[in-house]
């Protein structure tokens, strides 16, 4: 099935719904809201025109140009994104579901924005919302065992957000 | 008797004891297995037939560190190993040697600006005595470390080498000090 003809299925599915849709990029997506992401992602599984079961990866994206100067000249807001990746073995074709977030929840700076968890539709999705949770710092609401999956577990901070700040002693190893 | 015939008069050999002693050792030094990334591999090499760390008398990897007198850390070390390094390193007999093998455990290496989960150079872990550098060494290299190594053995004047127990701190700054006309251009900027 082509993406135009899945963004059609989920536009009449979930009128309204459907924050965003790209069918120019190389991988066509759609941005829902991060309360929809479940009932979305089960449509996309259990359809049988869709029958999306593989969830291949999720990606967490931080948009943040760190540089003051070069700031208004990126070309986004500061935002962070989900992405996740679906392919369906049975109907050979594959899809994007994106996530807009805030960088961080409420404007307090440290608390890490939340989305639910598709643990409970997709099992592959377990270590790899652990591991965007260890290096992006997103939260996942109902995932069974969130904690650090790459980093130790007393780890402060989430690497590979933008503005993230090496440490410079680790359990009495200095930094540098 | 081979070439030993007719070197020796009388067949009565002197030395010293810390000679003798440390001919035994420099010949038979017992590296641990231990190797943590790609540079594991190159040790692997080396300690395989085509270079044949054998011929130095290092070709017995001991599986535990109680039995071993030579670490080579060949790899990459991050925070979360670096305690297991230093205890493998406290769990290893007295005379005990270190060889920092390749660019990421000499100074951090390609990891050394945006690695926020590596060590900058396991001195910062372990005392290191022969760095290794490269990415990752030849085996001709690490031979030559294990060489150095061996010199270190024969110039011990004492049994033990008496390592402290706490954290080395070595004297670095962590800065690279460029070339003189470079350091001058930097100054006037």
């Amino acid at each position: 099935m082509k993406p135009d003809e899945i963004i059609t299925i989920l536009d009449q599915k979930f009128a309204g719904r459907i924050k965003a849709k790209n069918l120019e990029a190389k991988d066509p997506f759609v941005v829902v809201d991060p309360a929809d992401l479940v009932e979305v992602c089960r449509f996309l599984r259990d359809d049988s025109r869709l029958a999306f079961d593989m969830l291949n990866c999720i990606s967490g994206v931080d948009y943040l140009e760190p540089d003051p100067k070069k700031a208004p000249k990126a070309g986004f807001d500061p935002h962070m994104e989900v992405v996740y990746h679906l392919s369906s073995f049975r109907n050979k074709h594959r899809f994007v579901v994106k996530l807009i977030l805030p960088r961080w929840k409420d404007d307090i700076a440290g608390a890490i924005p939340e989305v639910p968890s598709l643990t409970p539709l997709f099992n592959m999705a377990n270590w790899h919302e652990r591991e965007v949770y260890d290096l992006s710092g997103v939260w996942f609401a109902g995932h069974p065992d969130l904690t650090r999956i790459l980093l130790s577990d007393d780890w402060e901070g989430h690497p590979l957000r933008k503005d993230y700040e090496f440490p410079l002693e680790y359990h009495g190893i200095r930094g540098r | 008797m081979g070439w030993l015939e007719g070197r020796f008069e009388e067949s009565v050999l002197t030395t010293t004891l810390e000679q003798a002693i440390n001919w035994a050792r420099a010949s038979s030094l017992m590296p641990m297995t231990f190797g943590l990334a790609c540079c594991a591999i190159e040790m692997m090499a080396t300690s395989a037939s085509r270079y044949d760390m054998d011929r130095f008398g290092a070709g017995i990897f001991r599986a535990t560190p109680r039995q071993a007198d030579l670490m080579i850390v060949a790899g990459t070390v991050n925070y979360k190993m670096a305690s297991r390094v230093r205890r493998l390193f406290n769990q290893m007999p007295d005379p005990k040697f270190v060889i920092a093998m390749g660019a990421c455990t000499c100074g951090g290496g390609p990891y050394y600006k945006y690695g926020y989960n590596v060590v900058k150079g396991v001195d910062l872990v372990v005392p290191v005595d022969v760095y290794v550098p490269d990415c990752p060494p030849r085996p001709e290299a690490l031979l030559e470390g294990l060489m150095r190594i061996q010199d270190k053995v024969r110039g011990m004047k004492d049994f033990t080498v008496n390592r402290p127990l706490d954290l080395p701190i070595p004297s670095r700054t962590g800065y690279t000090l460029l070339p003189a006309e470079q350091h001058e251009l930097a100054n006037a900027l």
